[in-house]
């Protein structure tokens, strides 16, 4: 490999250079202006920018980085890399200022240092995830971002869920990494390959033994199931979700699932897709029936997902089961294997990153002042607190998919996508789901509006600088939900892979 | 078809009132009261201006306004009224200020909340009525919930949750069915049409010629949600809940005008639509109407409790409706959007005459009245004029919607047979029966209770209340023909978009 194509692999790698340069930054002001660490948070801010100005970049870009002979490429750059990773910026810009804002950080901001570095590692181990295209690159993006979320998770030391959490996290996960890897190592025993590129051809050719290579891929898909909380490897995700601090809490619900969808897709779409045809459907490889596993996952994970939420009691909680009910939409998306498929989980992805963000964001504003998560201590909240209570209510009544509102929107695309393959059941049994979550979303909303309210319960008193976060995410939602175009171009835009 | 703005500020004049409102100072009420007041009368001012403009005699779409909206999807803002959606329109804006009008003394904590949802509630309405796309129907009619909720949720009686959550679940679940059979039926036309659209004016061209198996999901699909809305037994159980718990204005916009939503919906989307699957399915609507107005009328009967009484003979005269409907004749068609309205009118009436004794005494039950006549007689007559309009008696405009509805459905060829009138006839007696032994036990008799003895009768404001509603009760059942002029090209048009389709499958 010459060194001009090392430094043009270099050049397309530049997001993830600037996320690495502020990671070390950001270790060595810690380290030598240790007094001075309540800067961290604009540093941290700063870089994100800085890294999604790069990221924009690369919209217009196509490229194969670290190639070592014809297509072996460890790193993919293309626009579908590119929406993904602006994802992952936009939900750490807001991780950023939901730290910030969260009274329950108070007590680790002698550790910030830490703190931010953990964020910035798991932002590049995030984006290898997203533009990753060799198996073991991607593997050890897995692991990096699992093991600065585990820490990430327990971060509150002194709460005993937080390390309760960060314990049942770090075990589920070096499980199904594990599994990962086995599913990775007997592959590659396979076809002698774990380029994403190459396995594409090998895989017919090499006539490899039918079973044991499902079994390989059942392993894999063990390890991004667990990274995007599909059913059955969902079972970390309540106790985390609601364990870990909030800010981490929605920052796991976001990126790192935004991260183990693009993995899958990308995994799926360029090892095993091998034609479309005009109308935009897929042709995949008859080595794995990729259509009927996903929707068997896809329709056990928002059942379960949106079942257990109807009897929590704990907001966190209750958002962490229908963080795992929209998973489940997103993969019937991927399900029906193509490009409009493709395209309604991008916009749904879009939207989710406000919604979603936009609820936990409330549920700290209120958890400063009332202190608490559970659902019986939000009586009456809708009126003693109502800039909070109405922004609540726009954002649940996104998450459910009612009109005039962004969630609907998600919702549409995927039902259209669904239609246009001709899954009309699946259709019906992803809206029957969405009746389910009505009913949870709305006990939410009961509890605000229609409970009497408690004695002595707090005034609304926030800064100017929270309002501000809370209209940027509420104003899309409701503007997205009446004039969506802007974001299905962008969808559209970016459903463009290198591969087939 | 020019385009014109008076329809869209139909919406845009309750749309910002209700926006403005935000902005008033917490404790400004009586400013709020007002306010409320005065941009639900602005509203019904545009839709008079909107009635002076219509043509009578086209059966067309008039006074559109149209301009893309989503290009991606080919979405456009449409809408525009025919004489049907045009009726609907004038009763939505002429309760709307009454039903304003007569919380002013129930309604004491959060005013400018309610007034808020009241007002988002008519945009919802309206915008259901007057949309010809699909999308931005559904977007209304889905958007109407969330008031309703609160409204319901809020203000209601001791079982609001119970009622508020019962009627939102329920509706949505129908709703989201429909979502998925809009998608699929402008999916199957994109094929024909050459681009995907949501125009209804366009899908009526498609509709039709998707296959028999297809057309009758699709039709099914749609008529679930409307027929939840109507609500049509079997799928009628949350509308006793919902009108008991729900705060007196709510009753009367709920009866009033959300329910006919669901029988404007079988007339305007499914009818047309899917003509071959609507007749297909026909005799089993009609059935379970017929059913429905039996069922109503029975259950009516044993109620002790007088709000739940009228919540279940509007079960028993929405069957009517929908009788009317599906018996596919101009005079059913016509008989039925004038029943809707004076379902309208005199259940509209029956509830606030309901709500201004009990905000008097603090109950509804029948067992704890009596006597009444002599204490407050303006009430009574009131409440004698309101229940002979729900009975039907001639004169009244009750009468003419059912006269129209049995003779249609006696002539109709798709239902063929008198079996239906005959039984549908039979629910005008019962009709009869449990309305004026209601009225007998409350206001004639011995006075068993003291505390009725100091009952005040009705107010200055009440009578100013219930006196526009009188006035077109009695309009409407001397001189239907101003009403029925207005409905007649459209249903006629309806008529002949299903039968044309259809010729085969009669004979």
């Amino acid at each position: 490999m010459s060194i001009e194509y090392f430094l043009n692999s270099l050049y397309l790698i530049k997001p993830e250079i600037a996320v690495t340069i502020f990671l070390v930054l950001i270790v060595l002001l810690d380290l030598f202006f240790s007094k001075k660490n309540h800067l961290l948070p604009f540093f941290a801010f700063l870089g994100l920018l800085i890294t999604g100005y790069f990221v924009i970049e690369q919209f217009d870009i196509k490229g194969l980085a670290f190639v070592t002979n014809d297509s072996r490429a460890m790193v993919t750059v293309d626009s579908f890399a590119a929406f993904f990773k602006t994802i992952v910026v936009i939900t750490s810009l807001y991780f950023v200022l939901l730290t910030v804002n969260s009274k329950e950080m108070d007590e680790t901001h002698d550790r910030r240092g830490e703190y931010y570095t953990l964020m910035m590692g798991m932002v590049l181990g995030m984006f290898f995830m997203i533009s990753g295209s060799d198996l073991i690159l991607l593997y050890l993006s897995v692991e990096l971002v699992s093991l600065s979320s585990y820490v990430m998770a327990g971060f509150a030391k002194t709460s005993e869920r937080s390390s309760e959490a960060s314990l049942k996290y770090l075990i589920y996960g070096a499980l199904s990494s594990g599994l990962m890897l086995f599913g990775i190592s007997l592959v590659y025993g396979l076809t002698a390959s774990t380029n994403l590129y190459e396995l594409n051809a090998l895989i017919v050719v090499s006539q490899a033994n039918s079973f044991v290579l499902m079994f390989a891929l059942l392993l894999i898909f063990a390890g991004i199931g667990y990274k995007i909380s599909a059913v059955p490897f969902h079972f970390w995700t309540p106790d985390v979700y609601e364990g870990a601090p909030t800010p981490v809490t929605a920052y796991l619900s976001v990126a790192s699932k935004a991260a183990g969808f693009a993995l899958l897709i990308r995994f799926i779409k360029v090892s095993f897709v091998f034609d479309k045809d005009t109308l935009g459907f897929w042709s995949s490889n008859p080595v794995f029936n990729w259509q009927d596993f996903l929707i068997v996952i896809s329709v056990a994970t928002m059942t379960l997902g949106n079942f257990a939420a109807l009897w929590q009691k704990n907001v966190k909680r209750m958002l962490a089961y229908s963080s795992i009910a929209h998973a489940g939409y997103l993969l019937t998306g991927l399900a029906v294997l193509s490009d409009t498929g493709l395209i309604a989980i991008l916009v749904y992805f879009a939207i989710y990153l406000m919604m979603n963000i936009g609820a936990f964001l409330i549920v700290i504003l209120i958890k400063n002042k009332t202190g608490s998560e559970e659902l019986d201590n939000y009586d009456g909240l809708g009126f003693s607190m109502p800039f909070l209570g109405v922004s609540f209510t726009i954002f649940l009544i996104s998450l459910t998919g009612l009109p005039p509102t962004a969630g609907f929107i998600g919702k549409l695309y995927l039902f259209m996508a669904l239609v246009d393959a001709k899954m009309i059941v699946l259709a019906v049994i992803a809206l029957l789901n969405s009746v389910v979550s009505l009913y949870y979303y709305i006990r939410i909303l009961k509890h605000m509006f229609l409970a009497k309210p408690k004695e002595n319960s707090p005034k609304e008193e926030l800064s100017l600088q929270q309002i501000l976060i809370v209209l940027s995410l509420v104003i899309p939602v409701i503007f997205f939900g009446l004039y969506f175009s802007p974001i299905v171009e962008l969808a559209k835009n970016s459903i463009l892979m290198l591969g087939f | 078809m020019d385009n014109t703005l008076l329809t869209s500020y139909l919406l845009i004049v309750p749309l910002f009132g209700a926006l403005f409102l935000i902005f008033f100072p917490k404790k400004s009420d009586t400013a709020v009261k007002y306010f409320g007041l005065l941009i639900s009368l602005v509203t019904f001012l545009v839709s008079l201006n909107l009635y002076l403009e219509f043509d009578q005699t086209s059966s067309e779409f008039q006074l559109v306004d149209k301009f893309m909206w989503i290009e991606n999807l080919n979405i456009s803002y449409f809408v525009g009224v025919d004489g049907i959606s045009m009726l609907l329109v004038l009763l939505t804006t002429f309760l709307t200020p009454l039903t304003l009008f007569s919380t002013w003394g129930s309604i004491k904590h959060k005013v400018k909340e309610f007034t808020f949802f009241m007002l988002i509630l008519e945009v919802g309405m309206l915008g259901v009525f007057v949309s010809l796309d699909l999308f931005l129907f559904y977007i209304f009619w889905e958007a109407m919930l969330i008031p309703m909720y609160f409204i319901i949720g809020i203000w209601g009686g001791k079982r609001r949750i119970y009622a508020s959550v019962k009627f939102f679940i329920y509706t949505m679940a129908g709703s989201l069915l429909m979502l998925v059979a809009i998608i699929w039926l402008a999916v199957y036309a994109s094929e024909p049409l050459g681009v995907f659209t949501t125009n209804l004016l366009e899908l009526y061209k498609v509709g039709p010629t998707v296959p028999q198996t297809i057309q009758n999901y699709m039709f099914l699909a749609f008529a679930l949600s409307f027929a939840i809305k109507v609500p049509l037994f079997p799928l009628h159980t949350w509308l006793p809940d919902a009108h008991v718990e729900a705060p007196t204005a709510g009753s009367v916009i709920l009866a009033g005008v959300l329910l006919k939503m669901g029988t404007y919906g079988l007339l305007r989307f499914c009818l047309p639509l899917f003509p071959q699957a609507s007749i297909n399915f026909a005799p089993l609507f009609s059935i379970l109407a017929v059913v429905g107005i039996i069922y109503g009328a029975l259950v009516a009967m044993v109620q002790t409790d007088m709000k739940k009484l009228v919540a279940y003979s509007s079960v028993s005269h929405l069957g009517f409706v929908v009788l009317g409907i599906f018996a596919l004749t101009t005079e059913s068609m016509q008989g039925a959007v004038i029943q809707m309205v004076n379902h309208g009118l005199s259940t509209g009436a029956l509830f606030l005459l309901v709500g201004f004794i009990y905000e008097r005494t603090h109950t509804r039950e029948i067992a704890d009245y009596g006597g009444i006549a002599k204490i407050v007689p303006v009430y009574s007559a009131a409440l004698l004029i309101a229940s002979l309009s729900s009975i039907g008696l001639p004169g009244l405009n009750g009468f003419v919607g059912e006269f129209l509805i049995l003779l249609g459905s006696f002539k109709s060829q798709v239902l063929n047979s008198w079996v239906y009138t005959i039984f549908a006839a039979s629910g005008v007696i019962f009709a009869a029966v449990y309305m004026l032994w209601m009225y007998q036990r409350v206001v004639f008799g011995e006075v068993k209770h003291d505390r009725l003895h100091s009952l005040k009768d009705m107010t200055a404001s009440e009578i100013a209340i219930i006196i526009p509603i009188f006035i077109f009760i009695v309009w409407i059942g001397v001189y239907p023909s101003t009403f029925l002029g207005l409905t007649e090209s459209a249903s006629e048009a309806i008529v002949k978009q299903v039968l044309s389709f259809s010729t085969n499958v009669i004979k």
